[in-house]
């Protein structure tokens, strides 16, 4: 059992949801990032989504973009991503980790070699925005081989078939974009979420996160109660960005929101 | 238009999930994907149309202003001393490029699809002004996706647009250029993704994209070559056009590409030279890779990032090019070369003086290679060169390498 499955199956057991935060490796810079993974362990998180950064982030809002553009101007690419990954997994080996962001970084690389690389890195998923299942056999085939799940998005325009693809394509769990648009954008319309899951849970046994519109410990409780993962990205960000000339500062409120969040849903 | 393809015409390039051997493709988020498939069932109905068809012809007709001239330069071929060069001259168009035959038929389709507001990217401002032309003369609403660099460089542009009554967006994101304005327009489509249609300007983009623009634009090699049946008696010898993304280029060569006998030469933008690394020519300097929506040659650093172009041509400053191009690159039918900044205004001055005609600093990259190959020809052969667009817009941009004040 890869240890997404492990993992979610365990939070089932107790009854609870998980909590999945999302940053971009390398910002502010490239030194802060594993230990806020650490960080953000210790606050609760139970999976952690950690972005490649990319020159041309065409999914992601503002906030995203400009953390892939602070992390580029350090040259963290996605070999120094898994380097990165790998550092992480020395001090922790229960904790799935997937990598978030684009495709060109691993069509340079070479789908071999990177499956390699995140086998090395012990990558527990790969969650690629710009490949949707139609493209995506020869990369789901390799990673699967490795025991790395790919893990596919789901739009709200997604329908039952679509559903079905990303379910016989996808493993470890499929991602929710809760709105259209880019990630940081508008908020969050629960009885559509709710509709949406009702549809999604028809067509697939793979849990379920939901992101897009998370941003406070209300949010987070609310999307705790419908689907099986929360995943909360810009909101984090957003600390980094205010507080880039503290980065200290940015920690204690990552902490302090994620906290918040784990709160919140387990109540 | 199938109806219209020489007869046995055998290439037929992309498969039904657009690919062009490795090549093409879709490659975008889940919230695109039903908008995509959407288009694409609209695209494979219309093209076959026969209501849209003739809607269409009369639009290119009375309102672009084709059949475009195929002209005979002929003091120009003497001076070369060799083949005898023939301009398509898609410059003559209304708003002065090729780019309005695609706007024309991509604004057709959206009117049918009942789409009431237009969004589209540009680099130059030639295809943001093409797409206000339509979208005013058919009371769309019309948003345009322009890098703050273009912004600055190609104010005169960014006024048409806005007198024809677009909202005209400067994006400061990444480089602040073209390839950033298409990320802005995609982020655009996803969020509005139920009134909306993009009018992407060039051969690139997620399926059906790559085909359908090439579709509309096709329109260039179908005349050219009737045209020169009918002047010179036989198909030419070879063809040259520029490639940035690479939509005129296709246009004109797509009709040829049965014709063995048919040369075509690509000519991409060498910038301040290949070996410098700051130059746009991915097809002769770049690698395989996946960047808005389709797999084609890039420029990307060994970290898959996108590295920033550059060419005196805001048209031809693409990091991308169309998928088709990269096939028919890898398959030998197509020849892919590039001319520096220098050279492509070599090219600007020699038609300008010799033809009396002012030609885009785009087009002048395919003059420039003209001025190259044409020597090496027989003056019984024939060379037909795609002028894609006229130069008034760069009269700022010769200004300043010259030194002049406008």
């Amino acid at each position: 059992m890869s240890r997404l499955a492990n993992k979610f199956a365990e939070l089932k057991a107790a009854g609870r949801k998980a909590l999945i935060p999302f940053i971009t490796a390398g910002d502010p810079y490239p030194e802060f990032t594993v230990p806020m993974l650490h960080e953000m362990v210790a606050a609760g998180a139970d999976i952690i989504e950690l972005g490649v950064p990319f020159s041309d982030p065409m999914a992601d809002g503002p906030v995203i973009q400009r953390a892939s553009e602070r992390a580029l101007t350090h040259r963290v690419g996605l070999r120094k991503v898994l380097s990165m990954a790998k550092e992480f997994r020395k001090k922790d080996q229960t904790t799935p980790l997937v990598l978030m962001g684009y495709l060109n970084p691993i069509e340079i690389m070479g789908y071999e070699d990177f499956a390699n690389a995140a086998q090395r890195a012990d990558v527990d998923g790969v969650l690629t925005v710009d490949l949707p299942p139609e493209e995506a056999a020869d990369c789901v085939t390799l990673l699967r081989e490795r025991g790395i799940d790919q893990i596919f998005l789901l739009a709200p325009n997604s329908d039952a078939e679509r559903i079905r693809k990303m379910d016989a394509f996808g493993s470890g769990y499929l991602y929710y974009v809760s709105l259209k648009g880019v990630t940081g954008a508008g908020h969050l319309n629960t009885a559509d979420v709710k509709q949406k899951l009702e549809l999604i849970r028809a067509n697939t046994h793979l849990p379920v996160g939901v992101g897009f519109g998370v941003k406070d410990a209300e949010t987070a409780k609310t999307v705790a109660n419908l689907a099986d993962g929360v995943v909360v990205g810009s909101a984090l960000i957003s600390k980094i960005e205010a507080n880039l000339e503290n980065p200290e500062q940015a920690k204690h409120e990552i902490i302090a929101l994620l906290k918040s969040m784990r709160t919140a849903m387990d109540s | 238009m199938t109806d219209k393809y020489p007869q046995g015409h055998k290439y037929d390039m992309p498969d039904a999930r657009g690919h062009f051997g490795p090549y093409g493709g879709i490659f975008v988020a889940e919230t695109l994907m039903p908008a995509i498939t959407e288009l694409n069932e609209a695209y494979q109905r219309y093209l076959k149309d026969p209501e849209f068809i003739a809607e269409l012809d009369t639009d290119l007709r009375d309102y672009v202003g084709r059949p475009s001239p195929l002209y005979h330069a002929q003091r120009w071929s003497n001076v070369l001393g060799g083949a005898q060069i023939y301009l398509k001259r898609e410059d003559l168009n209304h708003t002065g490029a090729h780019k309005v035959n695609n706007t024309v038929g991509q604004a057709l389709l959206a009117k049918r699809m009942g789409k009431t507001r237009i969004i589209a990217e540009t680099g130059a401002g030639q295809h943001g002004v093409a797409t206000a032309t339509v979208a005013a003369r058919m009371g769309l609403e019309c948003v345009v996706y322009m890098g703050a660099v273009d912004v600055a460089r190609q104010a005169q542009n960014v006024y048409r647009m806005q007198l024809l009554g677009a909202k005209v967006v400067a994006v400061e994101s990444g480089s602040k250029t073209l390839k950033d304005a298409l990320n802005e327009a995609m982020r655009d489509w996803v969020t509005n993704i139920d009134n909306t249609f993009y009018i992407i300007g060039t051969v690139a983009g997620p399926h059906p994209y790559p085909a359908m623009v090439r579709d509309f634009q096709a329109v260039i090699g179908r005349e050219a070559r009737q045209q020169c049946i009918n002047q010179a008696g036989r198909l030419p010898d070879a063809l040259v056009a520029c490639v940035g993304g690479g939509s005129n280029a296709i246009g004109l060569f797509y009709p040829f590409i049965d014709d063995q006998s048919v040369k075509m030469y690509g000519v991409e933008a060498a910038g301040d030279g290949v070996e410098t690394g700051r130059h746009s020519a991915p097809l002769c300097a770049g690698r395989p890779g996946v960047l808005h929506g389709n797999r084609t040659y890039l420029m990307a650093d060994d970290d898959g990032e996108i590295i920033e172009t550059h060419s005196i041509s805001a048209g031809l400053d693409y990091p991308g090019v169309g998928p088709e191009h990269a096939w028919l690159k890898d398959t030998g039918r197509a020849d892919y070369v590039n001319i520096t900044d220098d050279e492509a205004l070599t090219g600007f001055y020699a038609l300008t003086r010799t033809e009396g005609i002012i030609p885009a600093l785009e087009s002048s990259h395919a003059l420039a290679y003209t001025m190259k190959l044409a020597p090496t020809m027989r003056k019984d052969q024939i060379i037909i060169v795609n002028l894609s667009g006229r130069g008034d817009k760069d009269m700022h941009t010769i200004m300043q390498r010259e030194g002049k004040a406008l």
